[in-house]
């Protein structure tokens, strides 16, 4: 064995601190040997997903109680979306059981001492690493943006993985961890249009389609806001599995340049928004806020919708963190929403959710939420602009 | 009796008729957690069940909720008895060890057949054909 491991984590998992303490380190350790890593290292910050009831099931909820016995976290650690708002689920349609068994999850959570931000945005509500820190995250599209856009370092964990490091404090030094394989392999030329956030979702998507892991670095996006980012970041990581990127002149990773270019034409593009549109698609659910929207986005929202009524076979979910949901309240903005007939949704979004059988089309700007709409709940796909999605709505 | 020498992945000891297949594995939305049977369209192995095998396959791919599926077969008294692997992927990893399924891989998984009697060692990562 080639893994060195220090005083406490050998500790940790000789039993001596409990044994969700000795199960987390002997996950780690795992990855560790797997992957050849020498030496553990500590984090400073912890995303986990794996929170919504309908993809956990019973097993899953019965493995959290289990470690949250005697589990305590030991860095900040945050949490990734639930199945619902857990304030205001009724009004959303959510069911008695399915609301009773979301909460069980959450107090597994809690009762270990995680931050139940259930949100797929921690870097914009409190949980935001610096450039070269090591952190130890879940939620591919979280992943991609801490590794690519902010420069912090983490593996793409899933959940049993992220919160064995909640409760160690400790990773396995290997993959994006290490200097060595952050550099970009194929290099991409932007000559298509990208404008929105549903253009930048499709540039994810092909980009992501062609390089499935391997490092891009992309030029032609001459600027970007924190928001077309965020839904480059969940498409990219979606369709290729892409968990870090350099994007010219907007990412602050150092890296060299790639001999082998590709060309990405408007043409492709163009095709990527004819792929996620289907044809006859009746559109009954518009989503915006995937991943979750930011504050900005729910302000310019609620300019589109103030006086404004959303057609009554329509249902509109603007899904967001509940800190910027109750930010929102405290501005108006939630009042003109939900007036509009629009509902401002916190803690949940329309990936996660249990809404099989209850919609037939989505209308979105995000590409990842066209693709677990499509294969989570059968569900027909259109992608457009924020604005053409509100319009859609009142129309 | 073949004998074959691999690498721990998470320790126990198993003996059991084997189900192999050269083809990976996605335990979420490719085995059903309640019941151990393979649901994946296509899959060589399609509607066969882990449940009481040594279920030997080269690695496991997909979603990292996988590893809560493994979890559930074990809740649910349908997981393999061991596993053992070509390489373990860490979704295959992780899920043996917070279900604590003795499971190895470096193994050549391709010298293993259907229905024969395996004794799994997988703390010192040895898997033997007895029969």
């Amino acid at each position: 064995m080639g893994l060195e491991l220090t005083k406490d984590d050998r500790d940790m998992l000789d039993g001596k601190h409990g044994k969700s303490a000795k199960k987390a380190m002997e996950i780690i350790t795992a990855l560790g040997e797997i992957y050849g890593a020498k030496r553990l290292i500590s984090v400073s910050s912890v995303q986990i997903a794996g929170v919504s009831y309908h993809n956990l099931g019973e097993a899953g909820l019965e493995y959290l109680s289990d470690m949250a016995e005697d589990g305590q976290t030991r860095v900040l650690t945050t949490l990734n979306p639930a199945g619902m708002d857990l304030t205001e689920w009724k009004k959303h349609g959510i069911s008695e059981s399915f609301a009773k068994n979301q909460k069980r999850v959450v107090d597994a959570f809690l009762k270990m001492g995680v931050i139940a931000t259930c949100t797929c945005t921690p870097y914009l509500i409190g949980n935001l690493p610096h450039y070269g820190e090591h952190i130890a995250w879940a939620e591919s599209s979280a992943v991609c943006f801490a590794n690519s856009v902010i420069g912090a370092m983490t593996n793409r964990e899933g959940g049993p993985s992220a919160l064995a490091s909640a409760l160690t404090g400790r990773t396995a030094e290997y993959g994006f961890h290490l200097q060595e394989n952050r550099v970009a392999q194929v290099r991409y030329d932007v000559e298509a249009r990208i404008e929105n956030t549903d253009d930048f979702g499709l540039l994810g998507q092909v980009i992501g389609t062609r390089t499935k892991k391997a490092i891009p670095y992309i030029t032609g996006v001459a600027n970007a806001t924190t928001e077309q980012l965020k839904s480059f970041c969940a498409s990219v990581a979606t369709y290729g599995g892409v968990a870090l990127f350099h994007m010219e002149g907007l990412t602050p990773n150092r890296t060299l340049v790639p001999d082998k270019t590709e060309v990405i034409t408007q043409d492709e593009l163009d095709a990527a928004r004819s792929e996620l549109d289907d044809a006859d698609v009746e559109i009954d659910f518009i989503s915006v806020g995937c991943p979750h929207a930011s504050i900005k986005e729910i302000a310019e929202i609620a300019e589109m919708l103030e006086g404004k009524k959303v057609a009554k076979e329509k249902t509109v979910w603007i899904t967001t963190a509940k800190p910027t949901k109750d930010l929102a309240v405290k501005m108006g903005y939630y009042d003109t929403i939900e007036k509009a007939g629009a509902f401002l949704v916190s803690d949940a979004c329309c990936a996660v959710a249990p809404l099989k059988g209850r919609f037939k089309g989505l209308l979105t700007d995000s590409a990842k939420a066209c693709f677990y709409a499509r294969g989570k709940n059968s569900f027909k796909t259109k992608i457009r602009t924020i604005e053409e999605c509100i319009k859609e709505a009142i129309a | 009796m073949s004998k074959f020498e691999g690498r721990k992945i998470y320790k126990g000891r198993a003996e059991g008729e084997a189900l192999v297949t050269s083809e990976d594995i996605s335990f979420y939305g490719g085995c059903e957690p309640d019941t151990g049977v393979i649901v994946e369209k296509g899959h060589e192995l399609e509607g066969k069940s882990v449940a009481g095998k040594i279920f030997v396959f080269p690695s496991g791919k997909g979603s990292t909720v996988g590893s809560y599926v493994l979890f559930a077969l074990k809740k649910a008294g349908k997981a393999p008895l061991a596993i053992v692997n070509k390489e373990t992927d860490p979704v295959v990893a992780v899920g043996s060890i917070i279900s604590e399924i003795p499971t190895i891989d470096h193994i050549d998984v391709s010298k293993i057949r259907t229905g024969q009697k395996l004794v799994v060692d997988a703390g010192l990562g040895v898997v033997s054909i007895v029969e």
